[in-house]
């Protein structure tokens, strides 16, 4: 596999094509400079961005659009925060509105501390948010059931977590995931659960279309360092899965010809 | 005269001077509160109020309006 196969190694999600398979978030920086700086050293070409009230009493406050330019990334409104399928549905149209796109990413949660999908939420959701036009791309449980269900409905990718949101455990369901993949056609993105570099890896290793992340870059001491790492774990994650591993045995199996050894 | 309209903005209770000539509009709100009117989305009542009708969409007193913009989320 050479750097011209990978440089030809794209993915579409909604009809939009990208050469980045790391989709990172852009919350819980020090400050907007540092989340500039990350987002630029992670070669994302989609960022999730979330909605909230404006502080009127400071209306002049620096906004992310002029540090991250939405003419140049491609901004994934989120639903972070929205519990149930009313609130997650008014949240993306305020952001279609403010930003004038579809694609969303929907997340609707249960409650704290797991923040796990609230997939009866969800279903409801993306069921209203489809029939309005929106594109979804829909955080999930690693249900196989639920993610067949949601791709039937027309959601444009499906986003099953690996662990629960910023807890930084790494895929604690590789075979899930496996298995949820074979049955779903459109892109498939391991969305939270990623806390370091090699979770990265794994989660493309194991055929993911993009991998979802945003703690393990925000929280890394050094940022920026992490968002490189994180760049270069997916590109050799999906090369490792392009290239196909060599079948695992029990047993040894030398790399070294036995013939021709010194008696 | 200008008139006084109380709005609920972002769930505080706000009052302000309407123009002269009519009811304040979303626009002229956006205008006083000094925000840049291509970064934010607007809800009246709970409903979206699309960009190009800020100019038209007048505001009375008792309406509730949520202003939003993106910030940094995962």
């Amino acid at each position: 596999m050479d750097g011209a196969v990978a440089g030809d190694d794209t993915w579409t999600v909604a009809g939009r094509t990208f050469r980045s398979r790391l989709i990172v978030g852009t919350g819980r920086y020090k400050d907007l400079e540092e989340t500039a700086a990350a987002i630029e050293a992670s070669g994302a070409e989609i960022v999730t961005v979330a909605v909230r009230r404006v502080n009127l009493s400071d209306p002049k406050a620096p906004m992310l659009q002029d540090y991250v330019d939405p003419k140049k990334i491609t901004y994934l409104p989120n639903t972070a925060g929205c519990f149930t399928a009313r609130e997650a549905v008014r949240t993306l149209r305020l952001a279609r509105e403010a930003g004038g796109w579809n694609l969303v990413k929907l997340e609707v949660l249960g409650p704290a501390p797991l923040l796990y999908p609230d997939m009866p939420g969800t279903f409801e959701a993306a069921k209203e948010l489809i029939a309005d036009g929106f594109e979804v791309m829909v955080y999930c449980a690693d249900d196989p059931l639920a993610a067949v269900r949601l791709q039937e409905m027309g959601c444009v990718a499906i986003m099953p977590l690996g662990a629960p949101i910023g807890s930084g455990l790494g895929l604690q369901n590789p075979a899930m995931l496996t298995m949820i993949k074979e049955n779903v056609t459109v892109p498939f993105v391991v969305d939270a659960g990623i806390g370091t570099a090699s979770d990265a890896a794994i989660a493309m290793e194991l055929g993911c279309d993009a991998v979802l992340l945003n703690s393990a870059i925000a929280h890394a001491k050094d940022p920026v360092v992490m968002a490189k790492a994180m760049k270069h774990a997916v590109q050799a994650g999906r090369l490792a899965h392009l290239a196909g591993r060599m079948p695992r045995r029990m047993g040894a199996d030398p790399s070294s010809p036995l013939a021709g050894l010194i008696r | 005269m200008p008139s006084t309209v109380t709005l609920t903005l972002n769930g505080e209770s706000r009052s302000f001077e309407g123009p002269a000539g009519g009811p304040l509009s979303v626009q002229g709100l956006l205008v006083l509160l000094e925000l840049d009117m291509r970064k934010v989305a607007v809800e009246l009542n709970e409903e979206i109020v699309p960009r190009s009708r800020y100019a038209e969409t007048g505001l009375a007193s008792g309406d509730s309006l949520e202003i939003v913009h993106f910030i940094g989320g995962g």
